[in-house]
């Protein structure tokens, strides 16, 4: 099943209109995940990746400029559907997202079995015996208990919610779920616990994950390929194992070298400068300020070079 | 250890076994027994028995020191943190700063102190002033506490900005907050942690909110800071990875008791308590091993520190627990080496 492709995204383009001018958020990402697998994208605050999320889902505000490129899902370009064809045919049927900061994202009037099962009454039209049913079950799968079905969204711990938006995810079986920073608010046992509920889920129902975080350790628990986001666009796509061994884009090696390990001796180092602003992203590469090994060439738009087939947007390996 | 028990009447318990130990001159901050505990209120005014949030924690913290204080949200940690800076009240123990019990004054008289203790919060945007800019927040701390004149006060802000490196510095001053980026931020509220000379830094998380590149430079500047101006830090944090390369000492807290004290690199390389065994083995490092293997985590989930679990806090998911003892005698602090402690009948 690995080889076939389950989505593929080419040139997508999200950019936002606002009082300062056009903001390029997501600017021209492609990528390509098969059946079964796990991609993370990885990128710091600003670089655009939970618009990104947005954009794969098409959840969008009513600022957008510009709205363009493909996502064709198992073969169809899902981009040509109307919004009510999207609706009704992709989001949730195809593919789901658990949104940041998913524990706080619960309804906290309606129990939290009621809105575990409305995406299964909305889009699958199943009976409600039948949603309570299939509730249970992925509730089962993420490890909480099925009487807090029966319970509101305050009265459960935060791992616990955060649980209960997986499953919610998981409740009309779609072949990808789209995670925003799944347990960048939560302690460390309850994200270590939340991983094993993700890995099981990719291994028992055989889901594909995108997983849109800026926590490189705990990112490498799901990975099976990388994708390094920066402003705006993905600059390395590359498998998790050649990846966390050695990356290839400068700025990966930056961000591999600013994670603080535990296991090992070598003190962490940081990135001088900022990231630019997306309003007027710099022509050429946009790591070209920050990047130590920056030459003349990088004053052009760097082209994207196939590793053996490791993707990396880099003067360097030209 | 002491015994706890909650009785309505009797609020202020007096600890069981005597803390006072001499303090060396060297110590600058000395925590004896600590209580905090908040009274829960039935209709308002009847008792409902009491959060023990900081229930007998004793440490004592050198001029010049940085110590991490980690523990999962809800373990006491910011109760123990809001009373070391003299919020709180203690309900029982010390507090003991240079020699003086600041648990004996009144709150409000404890100015003296407070410039003695700077505070770096975890949101950084949180903690300043949305309508003041960065002048009159750099400055408030000096009107307040200091009788400077204004020229006086402008060159400390000059001078602690080259500090943090937020220079020039006429770019920043007359800037609002929201104009600032996170990093910069947080080292707008550093430097106003730092603007009366403080002998001691509590920092909490201070940066949970932050960019893993970003992160590392703000520690660092702590670090270069601490080491110039021999400052002790206290760190609140619940990143063991971060704090490893920024601290002396590592306090581990569990449900209001710290369980385990040791040396940085006798923590990582001798874990001893379970609760740490098992905080170190849910910590990842960027390695593709991960994926392939599923994480060792304790069941259950931290007690509610109302009615915490009789005997050692941790024995519900204690996976080396001692049937017949864990569960009714509470663990004293055993020694395995030189200041390495532990609170864990494994070691007796």
């Amino acid at each position: 099943m690995k080889d076939e492709t389950l989505i593929s995204i080419e040139d997508l383009k999200l950019h936002f209109r606002t009082e300062k001018g056009v903001v390029r958020a997501v600017d021209g990402v492609s990528l390509k995940l098969g059946y079964n697998e796990a991609v993370v994208i990885l990128g710091e605050s600003g670089c655009g990746k939970t618009s990104l999320a947005k954009a794969i889902l098409r959840l969008l505000p009513r600022n957008v400029q510009t709205y363009s490129g493909k996502v064709i899902l198992k073969g169809v370009d899902v981009m040509q559907y109307s919004e009510e064809e999207f609706r009704e045919n992709v989001r949730w049927i195809e593919m789901s997202l658990v949104p940041q900061a998913a524990m706080n994202s619960l309804n906290p009037v309606l129990k939290v079995g009621d809105q575990v099962t409305e995406p299964l009454l909305v889009h699958s039209g199943v009976k409600k015996e039948e949603a309570i049913a299939l509730a249970k079950k992925m509730f089962q799968h993420v490890g909480v208990p099925e009487d807090f079905l029966q319970r509101y969204a305050f009265e459960l711990s935060g791992g616990m919610r955060q649980r209960a938006a997986i499953a919610m995810s998981l409740v009309t079986s779609p072949d990808l779920i789209v995670l925003d920073e799944p347990t960048s608010a939560l302690d460390v046992l309850t994200q270590a616990n939340i991983f094993n509920v993700l890995k099981r889920i990719k291994m028992e129902l055989e889901t594909s994950f995108i997983l849109i975080t800026h926590d490189i350790s705990t990112s490498s628990e799901l990975a099976d390929k990388v994708g390094v986001m920066y402003a705006g666009q993905i600059v390395e796509w590359n498998d998790a194992e050649a990846f966390f061994r050695k990356p290839l884009h400068p700025y990966s090696q930056k961000l591999m070298s600013s994670v603080p390990r535990l296991r090992a001796d070598k003190e962490p180092d940081f990135i001088v400068g900022q990231p630019p602003s997306l309003l007027d992203p710099p022509k050429g590469c946009r790591f070209m300020e920050r990047c130590p090994s920056a030459f003349d060439e990088c004053h052009q738009e760097p082209p994207v070079i196939n590793k053996d087939g490791r993707l990396v947007k880099c003067w360097l390996y030209a | 250890m002491a015994q706890v028990k909650a009785k309505a009447k009797n609020k202020k318990t007096t600890p069981v076994t005597k803390v006072d130990r001499e303090i060396s001159e060297d110590v600058l901050l000395s925590i004896q027994d600590l209580r905090v505990w908040f009274e829960l209120r039935k209709f308002g005014f009847g008792n409902a028995g009491f959060v023990h949030a900081v229930d007998g924690v004793s440490f004592d913290l050198h001029n010049s020191e940085a110590i991490a204080v980690v523990g999962e949200s809800g373990c006491g940690k910011s109760s123990l943190m809001k009373t070391i800076l003299g919020l709180y009240r203690p309900t029982g123990g010390k507090v003991v700063f240079e020699n003086k019990d600041i648990s004996k004054f009144n709150i409000q008289t404890l100015k003296w102190y407070r410039s003695d203790v700077g505070y770096i919060q975890q949101d950084p945007y949180g903690a300043m002033a949305p309508f003041m800019n960065i002048e009159k927040i750099m400055e408030e701390p000096m009107v307040i506490n200091t009788k400077k004149s204004h020229e006086e006060r402008m060159d400390r802000i000059h001078k602690v900005f080259e500090e943090v490196k937020m220079m020039p510095y006429n770019d920043f001053l007359p800037k609002f907050p929201h104009m600032l980026s996170g990093g910069q931020q947080q080292r707008v509220v550093i430097a106003r942690s730092m603007m009366l000379e403080p002998k001691l830094i509590v920092a909490d998380e201070p940066v949970s909110m932050l960019d893993a590149s970003v992160r590392v430079e703000i520690l660092k500047l702590l670090r270069g800071l601490q080491e110039k101006h021999r400052m002790a830090v206290i760190y609140i944090t619940h990143d063991l990875s971060t704090v490893r390369y920024f601290s002396e000492r590592i306090f581990v807290m569990y449900a209001g008791n710290i369980v385990e004290k040791a040396a940085v690199r006798d923590l990582l390389y001798n874990p001893s308590h379970p609760y740490t065994l098992a905080l170190l083995a849910a910590t990842s490092d960027p390695d593709a091993k991960n994926a392939r293997t599923f994480k060792d985590v304790p069941p259950g989930e931290p007690p509610n520190l109302i009615t915490p679990p009789s005997g050692c806090r941790f024995h519900p998911r204690c996976p080396k627990i001692i049937k017949g003892l864990c569960e009714k005698e509470i663990p004293p602090e055993f020694g395995i080496e030189k200041d390495h402690l532990v609170k864990c009948w494994l070691y007796k």
